[in-house]
């Protein structure tokens, strides 16, 4: 897809959104102001903007524990994500899940699990459903260097590939698990040299350049969408904090150091700078404007009431008895 | 009516939900080219080709999770796991994919998958022989059925296939070849409703799958010995009908449990306390489960035959019963 000067400033909006969230978020749960400790993406905003962005209707996202873009870029409400990160009443689930784990179909968000590479398997069955209802839609799968290593990554994978499934598996390598290093858990060192394994094309992608992953998915889903089936985008990146707000920081301060040097929020800002797509007085206007909207959410959630507790009680089934 | 398999009766509910809804489509392990390891899916790949009747890799894990995203943009799969001790591969996407849609979409959205699966034993080794639909009971969003006759399992497959929530639904290895009685027209067998196999006066057996059978046996020999014994087929055991059990114990005073999986921590122990809980003036004797020995079942056929229970195991505890005073 050809993108506008439109779309890039867009683009930059959207990742600087999921960046001031984010460090909010996580000052909030410290706080404890928010009941969901989020796992913070920061650092990997490109990965899930480049990737959900420009995406149809109909087609389906299944964001990883990283990506609280795909929720942004496909529409989640900045006030549902809090509520739902508080457990209030005004979520759309009533604190049934967590904000991360809920699913929007309205928004092209399929549900998810905490089980981390759980999705491969689901995000399949979802391409599985729009090939035999014959549409030309796509599902993004997105999932860590870790989740490469569950047998459901095997399992799903080549499922996707004999029957030529219009999925598009993006894994965000930010080369370490929780605390292990990704180098220790795997004797290679790229993700997509799996894919020829399956018989499907893998790529590496700079996962910091927030055009480079959008153009790599793009033409996986023209792939996907014309039949030809799976593919595989490995997008090394990295993220600034550990792996929770809880947890302290273990790795080395040169490595991060190199990483945040290749910030893709300042990447594709120096650009849009560059060649006049934006200017600073439009990007301090943007981030006020995305600071006053992040506040006035967890105001809103905090105004919020708890759901009942009663209500712990209902909708384990949509259908109780009966049937038949 | 005419008599036809358990076998073809699961065949004609697959073939009949398959011709009435475009959405509803099978998947699994030589379900297609061979018609299943235990033919229930034969001639289903020529009827309906192989875009819904759809062989798969050795992938039980990933077929199931697969169905739970099929079954969550509206469509209706039937995964075959040809035994139940596979379901052990799959239990990540029963138990937190699919159990759980419902309510963590408060109700919003629905997981209309239906895995089907072969229990008991049947000589076919310890890991190919497990009754392990207790598990599944213990999973709140999950629905659990075990049908015992032809008719049952017909209607009770149509039912599982049309039903907006995920169920896990039990074929006792042992009935396939079982013939039975079943109307020639479109019916259904609701969830939660037990069905009154024989009615009786003296004591309630609750019986489920391949014991319903030899319960019913059991009751001619304990007519000639003048007892006059109820058997309760629950049918469903999640939802499960607790007030006819009840009601039938209200009846008798004595309760008999049986099925052919493990006892301790079966669904024998679950219906037993609930009658102590709900039910305990009703008791004239002290609940018994009729089950297998916690062991597992045993290869060689006289090993078999000694786990798994007999009609004599169901006569010896009935006649306990009723001598308590």
């Amino acid at each position: 897809m050809e993108l506008t000067d439109e779309d890039l400033r867009e683009m930059y909006r959207l990742m600087v959104l999921c960046r001031r969230f984010e460090e909010r978020a996580v000052q909030w749960w410290r706080e404890g102001r928010v009941a969901e400790g989020l796992l913070p993406g920061v650092g990997q905003e490109a990965v899930g903007v480049g990737s959900c962005y420009g995406l149809r209707g109909g087609d389906y996202v299944l964001p990883s524990l990283r990506t609280r873009a795909a929720f942004f870029v496909r529409g989640v409400p900045l006030r549902e994500q809090v509520a739902a990160m508080c457990g209030k009443g005004t979520a759309a689930y009533r604190g049934k899940t967590t904000s991360h784990h809920a699913g929007y179909p309205e928004f092209g968000v399929l549900v998810g699990t905490s089980l981390v590479g759980s999705s491969i398997a689901v995000a399949v069955g979802a391409a599985l459903a729009m090939k035999l209802q014959k549409r030309d839609n796509v599902v993004i799968d997105f999932f860590g260097d870790g989740a490469a290593n569950r047998g459901d990554f095997h399992e799903a994978i080549n499922l996707a590939a004999i029957f030529k499934l219009p999925t598009v598996f993006v894994c965000e390598n930010n080369l370490y698990n929780m605390w292990v290093p990704t180098s220790s858990t795997m004797a290679i060192v790229d993700i997509a040299d799996r894919a020829g394994g399956y018989g499907i094309p893998g790529m590496v992608v700079d996962g910091q350049d927030v055009i480079a992953v959008h153009e790599a998915v793009q033409e996986a889903t023209k792939r996907a969408r014309a039949g030809s089936g799976p593919t595989l985008i490995e997008c090394k990146t990295y993220r600034y904090f550990p792996h929770h707000p809880s947890m302290k920081e273990d790795r080395p301060v040169a490595e991060i150091e190199r990483w945040r040097a290749r910030d893709p929020i300042r990447i594709l800002e120096r650009r849009l700078l560059g060649e006049g797509t934006i200017t600073e007085e439009e990007i301090e206007r943007m981030k006020r404007e995305i600071d006053n909207d992040v506040e006035e959410a967890l105001r809103y959630a905090e105004e919020s009431p708890y759901p009942d507790p009663e209500t712990a009680l209902q909708h384990v089934y949509v259908q109780p008895w009966g049937g038949g | 009516m005419r008599e036809i398999s358990y076998r073809e009766a699961l065949r004609e509910a697959l073939i009949e939900e398959m011709r009435r809804d475009d959405s509803v489509f099978i998947l699994g392990e030589e379900i297609a080219k061979y018609g299943g390891a235990l033919g229930v899916t034969k001639g289903l790949l020529d009827e309906f080709g192989p875009y819904r009747v759809i062989d798969t890799p050795i992938s039980e894990s990933a077929l199931v999770g697969a169905g739970v995203g099929a079954a969550l943009m509206g469509m209706r799969p039937v995964v075959e796991i040809m035994f139940n001790d596979l379901l052990t591969l799959c239990m990540d996407h029963i138990v937190n994919s699919a159990a759980k849609v419902s309510y963590v979409h408060d109700g919003q959205a629905s997981c209309p998958l239906v895995v089907r699966t072969a229990h008991g034993g049947l000589r076919w080794g310890v890991d190919a022989s497990q009754s392990l639909e207790a598990w599944f009971v213990h999973v709140p969003g999950l629905k659990v059925v075990v049908p015992s006759t032809p008719y049952d399992a017909k209607g009770l497959l149509k039912t599982a296939i049309r039903d907006p929530d995920p169920v896990i639904f039990f074929e006792p290895k042992a009935l396939y070849d079982v013939v039975g009685l079943v109307p020639d027209d479109d019916y259904t067998v609701p969830f939660g409703v037990a069905d009154v196999k024989r009615k009786g006066n003296d004591v309630t057996i609750v019986a489920f799958g391949a014991l319903v059978v030899k319960a019913l046996a059991a009751t001619q020999k304990l007519a000639l010995k003048g007892i006059d014994a109820e058997v309760i087929d629950p049918r469903t055991l999640t939802p499960l009908d607790k007030g006819a059990i009840l009601d039938s114990v209200r009846k008798t005073g004595r309760l008999v449990i049986a099925h052919d999986a493990v006892k301790t921590g079966g669904m024998g122990a679950e219906i037993a306390a609930i009658v102590a809980e709900e039910g305990l003036g009703y008791l004239k004797a002290p609940v018994k489960r009729v089950a297998n020995p916690d062991v597992p079942v045993a290869f060689s056929p006289p090993l078999q035959e000694f786990i798994l229970p007999q009609e004599e195991d169901l006569l010896e505890a009935v006649e306990n019963l009723m001598a308590c005073a």
